[in-house]
């Protein structure tokens, strides 16, 4: 499990591939038959897509955003308005994205003027906004009472209402947006955004334009999350705005940092064990945001590379390959 | 000859202080220009203002004849001055190879260009030849914290070597480099200069600025209080009473 | 009416700008921007009314709670959590402080209670008669004694040795560990005073806000909001941070809006931060 990088050789490449999309295919075999389980396993891959997008704003680049949910908020939002309105989820899902895409540029534009906790500020401040907007604004988002009757959308008339059937549409968003991860951080600008990450005055000092950089990696987030967004609203067939508080953004910071920030496999590894492990345990789920929430501390004092610097290491001594190193 | 970097009347105020307080020099095309005076005259003030670090007070600074006072940094590294610091800047938690490549990628092609280069042997030729030039080759896949401060220097310089800038700027290249090794950089920045870089240099090493450079400016308290060749400056009393406080 | 609305909202801006204090304290001795500011109140309050409940004299109550937050909230976060941290980026400690928010609130709904309990109202019900205005006790202590208090920390730090070691520390680090001063145990003492100010914050807002797992969460976030819009740096721009939320809030929300009265503090945050970043009285820093 080492990182997914260029310069893995294309037999390594191919494995982590054939397991990934193994691992995809094997799961409605095994849980098929349980309803609940597929929609477990739905939830994972959408929750997935959205940490992913958080890891290019703060993994990667190092920008905080914790205005996360607010866009996973408005990319179901749109989608559900529009479905409901009788456009295609195919119209409404493109719309959600550019919504969202451009409402990441929009907030990352006070990342060039602020760093850090005034940023951490602004973008908690961007989802209270939003947030307060889903509640209050009950001609268009039906406030507290939610918009239910959402359709799940159909792919050239096929249906992909039934369970298995959305989960293998999420599933392909999933390995899409993979891909299209994987193509952009071993892009130079993947190069460009660690660099800002690392010592973004440096980065300056050798022609990296932050302005670009700054807003593409706040931007691609928000995209992501907006697009997870678009998936969550059909799945659940109903959005009110208790699944997009301010509150969810920290979540999805939890996941990402128990995953491993900055890290390829980390929003694949955080958001199935933050998912899963409710699923063994029995408690209430404020007793998981305790034991998540020390998980994280520990994690972020004596190994900051998450679990998957963990399983790294762990892959490491096993196959007894280059003794461990530890990356920041 | 023509001047490559005029600076005229600049200042630099830090709340009541003012560490660059009217200062007027230029760097000719094709010259070694060092830089010295006491430790804080000011020195690393002026190049973070040159190269769009710090926003001068008041003052202009022209390269090749442009106006670059109010530029971004990245704009100006694009114009083609290549910058080394006092305390090594480095991206440490990337390799070095992936240092020395991301000190070329911005300088060409636009930005949706970048997303779809892969092919990157180019760059990956020209930073190994330097690594290997620098005597680092070594160490390319290594992260850059973990090699050691004289190699990270050498890194340092190595980064400013591949964009091929008109001007280097220099800021103690021979602090924490050990004698051997700097006089190989001393080679080599004469090799570049005769190629046509010109060159300012911060350095406290006078040995080496006296052999180096064609032309000496001195700073003191932000000022500039001498300048000229480096006989001149050997025998400059202001400049001597500077140093020594005589 | 206009009166009592500019009371209330000097008495909440008070509890505000005095929490927002400690986070001023905290960003300048150590750079912490503490995110769980909020859920230290109420942890305290929790505490507080615990020792009430097990018949504890509220006077008591209130001192063994301040030295169990000394211990807790200051010492222990400090040594464990933020010593690890403080070489590291802001990011990771403000990401450690959103963990540390989420532990302490969902520790107390766990381990203590999800429900909301009524605390006493230590300063009674009748209000205070002034002619035709009645002013709230309540609202009249909160000011009296977040105000002394305010005053107690000035003078504090102006007189006392500690106090100025912490304002050299504040001003300059590297100086400051040239003249001698030791950095690691100023910022400890920062953190149990930031810890012991939580705890009278927590005993003058618990009365009005009822005692529940997240009561602390929107105060922390008020809090930190005042202290970016008067600047982070300074206890100044804390206290006109503060005061300045406290009547925006109380105003908008009697005047203007109930459900977007959070929005309107947010929406002078946001252009503060925007116009002039180092906020209304801060100061420029590297």
């Amino acid at each position: 499990m080492a990182n997914l990088t260029r310069k893995k050789r294309p037999v390594t490449r191919i494995l982590h591939w054939t397991i990934f999309l193994g691992v995809i295919g094997c799961v409605p075999v095994i849980f098929g038959g349980n309803a609940y389980y597929m929609y477990v396993a739905t939830l994972i891959g959408i929750y997935i897509i959205t940490s992913m997008g958080l890891n290019f704003t703060l993994g990667y680049t190092g920008q905080i955003s914790l205005g996360h949910a607010a866009f996973m908020g408005l990319g179901a939002y749109t989608v559900a308005l529009m479905t409901l309105n009788g456009y295609s989820f195919w119209l409404a899902l493109p719309l959600g994205v550019l919504i969202t895409f451009v409402a990441g540029l929009a907030l990352g534009l006070p990342s060039l003027r602020v760093k850090h906790h005034y940023l951490a500020l602004v973008t908690l401040g961007f989802g209270t906004v939003i947030y307060l907007l889903f509640s209050n604004e009950y001609e268009i988002t039906g406030g507290f009472s939610g918009l239910p009757g959402i359709p799940r959308p159909s792919f050239f008339g096929l249906d992909l209402s039934s369970d298995i059937a959305f989960y293998f549409l999420v599933a392909a968003f999933l390995v899409l947006l993979t891909g299209i991860a994987l193509w952009i951080l071993n892009s130079r600008w993947g190069r460009a955004f660690k660099a800002i990450r690392e010592n973004d005055m440096r980065a300056e000092m050798v022609g990296v334009s932050l302005l670009t950089y700054k807003l593409l990696a706040f931007a691609i987030g928000a995209a992501y999350a907006g697009i997870a967004g678009g998936l969550l609203a059909p799945l659940m067939k109903f959005v009110d705005p208790t699944s997009f508080p301010v509150h969810e953004s920290f979540w999805f910071l939890i996941m990402l940092i128990i995953g491993g920030s900055g890290r390829f496999e980390g929003p694949f590894v955080g958001a199935i064990v933050v998912m899963l492990l409710p699923q063994f345990l029995r408690g209430t789920q404020q007793l998981y945001f305790v034991i998540f929430a020390a998980i994280t501390l520990i994690l972020l004092i004596f190994w900051p590379g998450g679990l998957t610097s963990l399983l790294d290491v762990f892959f490491r001594r096993v196959l007894r390959r280059n003794p461990p190193q530890f990356t920041k | 000859m023509n001047n490559i970097l005029e600076i005229a009347g600049l200042r630099k105020k830090f709340y009541q202080l003012e560490a660059v307080a009217g200062v007027d020099f230029e760097v000719r095309e094709g010259e070694i220009l060092g830089l010295i005076g006491p430790n804080g005259s000011g020195k690393t003030t002026l190049f973070d203002c040159i190269t769009g670090i710090q926003r001068p007070t008041a003052g202009e600074v022209r390269f090749m004849g442009k106006r670059i006072t109010r530029m971004k940094p990245h704009c100006i590294y694009q114009l083609g001055i290549g910058r080394t610091f006092q305390l090594v800047q480095l991206f440490p938690g990337m390799t070095v190879l992936d240092n020395m490549i991301m000190a070329i990628q911005e300088s060409e092609g636009t930005v949706l260009s970048r997303l779809f280069q892969m092919d990157e042997s180019k760059d990956e030729k020209k930073a190994i030849e330097l690594l290997e030039f620098l005597n680092i080759i070594h160490l390319k896949d290594q992260i850059a914290k973990n090699i050691s401060y004289g190699q990270q220097k050498l890194l340092d310089m190595g980064m400013v070597l591949m964009s091929k800038p008109k001007l280097i700027m220099l800021d103690e290249p021979m602090a924490g480099v050990n004698a051997t090794l700097g006089k190989e950089i001393a080679e080599r920045l004469i090799e570049l200069n005769r190629r046509g870089c010109s060159f300012l240099i911060i350095e406290h090493n006078m040995r080496v600025i006296m052999n180096l450079c064609h032309r000496i400016v001195v700073l003191d308290y932000g000022k500039k209080i001498a300048e000229g060749s480096p006989e001149e400056i050997q025998n400059n009393k202001q400049v001597l009473a500077a140093y020594f406080g005589g | 009416m206009f009166i009592q609305l500019v009371v209330s909202g000097i008495a909440i801006g008070a509890i505000y700008a005095l929490v927002a204090i400690g986070f001023t304290l905290l960003w300048q001795a150590s750079r912490t921007v503490n995110f769980a500011q909020g859920d230290f109140l109420t942890v305290s309050a929790v505490l507080m009314f615990i020792f009430v409940c097990l018949g504890v004299p509220f006077i008591w109550a209130l001192l063994i709670t301040v030295v169990i937050a000394a211990v807790l909230l200051g010492f222990v976060v400090k040594k464990a959590i933020i010593q690890p941290l403080i070489d590291r980026s802001h990011t990771t400690i403000i990401v450690a402080t959103i963990a540390l928010s989420f532990l302490a609130s969902n520790s107390v709904a766990t381990f203590w209670s999800a429900q909301c309990r009524a605390f006493p109202q230590i300063f009674g019900m009748t209000p205070y008669r002034f002619g035709s205005i009645a002013l709230s006790r309540q609202n009249v202590w909160t000011i009296i004694i977040a105000i002394s208090l305010i005053l107690a920390i000035n003078l504090f730090i102006q007189r006392t040795k500690p106090g100025k070691a912490m304002q050299a520390v504040a001003q300059n680090r590297e100086a400051a560990k040239v003249l001698g001063i030791n950095i690691s145990r100023v910022t400890t003492m920062v953190f149990v005073m930031n810890a012991v100010i939580v705890v009278f914050a927590a005993m003058l807002i618990a009365p009005v806000f009822m005692v529940r797992f997240d009561m602390g969460a929107q105060l922390g976030l008020k809090a930190f909001y005042s202290a970016a819009i008067g600047g982070f740096n300074q206890i100044r721009g804390a206290l006109l941070g503060g005061f300045l939320v406290g009547i925006i809030e109380t105003f908008s929300s009697a005047y203007l809006s109930t459900e977007y009265r959070e929005a309107f503090v947010l929406v002078v945050l946001i252009a503060v931060i925007l116009i002039r970043k180092e906020g209304l009285l801060g100061t420029e820093e590297q």
